[in-house]
């Protein structure tokens, strides 16, 4: 971990409030998150986790309360900001990984760069280093459909790290894969996002993909308890 | 573990003398706890007792370390016998966290700060056993997956214990 991680927290959430018409989602919940840590937010089906990634990467804005990305807070920027945000700091795994079907594998990773404005023939050899490193450089010219759940999801984690983000939001990136392929997954992430300094946070109810984190918040009925402890 | 069995299973592949059964046992078993010199001596000679080893030559110079064990055709069967033979599952129904949650509840204490500082430290662990298995070879991961799958099934009973903690709070009291 890097001096930044011990001083000033990279995201923090302040009693977040958060409601989908008349149901609570989000109650009071609270994260804080360091450069270069991963953090699992764990807790059962509905308790609020997913909304709680999403106010955290500003995908939704929270009701009330704050989420401080880096000193800003996302609760209060436009709808503009909040997604030129993601596009440059953030990088997104999902439980399916959401690859553009039309696309090669190489080229779905190569999209992060492409949007910030990479040539393509750079942002390709990018993605195609990516690919390698995630053990699945074969499947680079294949179209998602064409390859197995486990190799979708590590292209995915290619396509989350390619432009080089400060925080990768991981939702279930397991959800969908057998014991074997969701290991892989989950060693390749963590080994990727420590060897680039990126933070994760990674929402599961796995407590074996959380044993991949270095620490744990808990979130029941919209609360959450960071264990975070300062040493 | 039968240590008895699984010494007469490292033996099958030839006669060894008991500080080589020692270390074969170390390197493939005894990854948290070594045996101890005495447990393997005290061992075959039981076994040798049992006629399911005989020594097969002793070494110039004496002392229990130098016999060179060999094992017998009753020792072979044995060995087959222990293989084949399903262990009793555990149930685990009278367990030290199931106490501790119900005496929580009877006393008026927080039995959900119990069963989250429980989930903090089965995760602890688990994490520890994840580190190792990285780094590990194939037999360090089968071991740590083995203890992480029974970390586990103790995790989801947490989390279901603490979805019915008010059910149960309500049935140790009445």
């Amino acid at each position: 971990m890097s001096a930044e991680t011990l001083t000033e927290p990279l995201l923090q959430a302040t009693d977040v409030h958060k409601s989908y018409g008349r149901t609570a989602a989000l109650d009071g919940a609270a994260l804080t998150v360091r450069a270069g840590e991963v953090v699992a937010v764990m807790g059962p089906s509905g308790s609020g986790k997913s909304t709680l990634l999403h106010c955290l990467a500003g995908i939704v804005r929270a009701d009330s309360g704050q989420v401080r990305y880096r000193g800003r807070d996302l609760t209060t920027m436009s709808d503009r900001e909040r997604s030129a945000l993601r596009r440059t700091d953030f990088g997104f795994v999902f439980q399916f990984g959401q690859l553009v079907p039309e696309l090669t594998c190489l080229e779905n990773v190569a999209i992060p760069l492409r949007l910030a404005g990479t040539r393509r023939r750079d942002a390709e050899a990018r993605a195609g280093a990516w690919l390698e490193r995630l053990e699945v450089g074969d499947v680079a010219g294949q179209r998602p459909g064409e390859v197995s759940g486990g190799q979708g999801q590590r292209v995915a984690v290619a396509r989350a790290l390619v432009a080089g983000p400060r925080v990768v939001f991981a939702d279930e990136p397991t959800g969908a894969l057998d014991s074997l392929n969701g290991e892989r997954v989950m060693r390749l992430l963590t080994e990727a996002a420590h060897d680039t300094g990126a933070a994760v946070v990674l929402v599961t109810h796995e407590a074996r993909v959380a044993a991949y984190s270095d620490r744990e918040i808990v979130v029941r009925d919209g609360k959450s308890r960071d264990t975070e402890r300062v040493s | 573990m039968s240590i008895g069995h699984t010494l007469l299973g490292l033996l099958e592949s030839g006669p060894r003398h008991g500080y080589d059964l020692k270390r074969a046992f170390d390197e493939r078993f005894g990854h948290d706890r070594p045996l101890a010199y005495g447990q393997v001596y005290s061992t075959m000679a039981r076994l040798l007792k049992n006629g399911l080893v005989e020594v097969e030559g002793i070494e110039p110079g004496g002392g229990p370390e130098r016999k060179r064990y060999a094992i017998t055709d009753a020792g072979v069967t044995d060995v087959e016998t222990w293989l084949a033979r399903p262990e009793k599952p555990e149930p685990y129904l009278q367990t030290t966290l199931y106490a501790k949650v119900v005496l929580a509840l009877l006393t008026g204490r927080p039995a959900a700060d119990l069963l989250d500082s429980q989930r903090a430290e089965h995760l602890r662990l688990m994490r520890e056993l994840t580190r190792r298995k990285s780094s590990g070879d194939l037999a360090d991961q089968l071991i740590c997956d083995h203890a992480l799958f029974h970390l586990e099934a103790d995790l989801r009973w947490l989390e279901l214990t603490a979805a019915r903690l008010d059910q149960l709070a309500a049935e140790v009291t009445r």
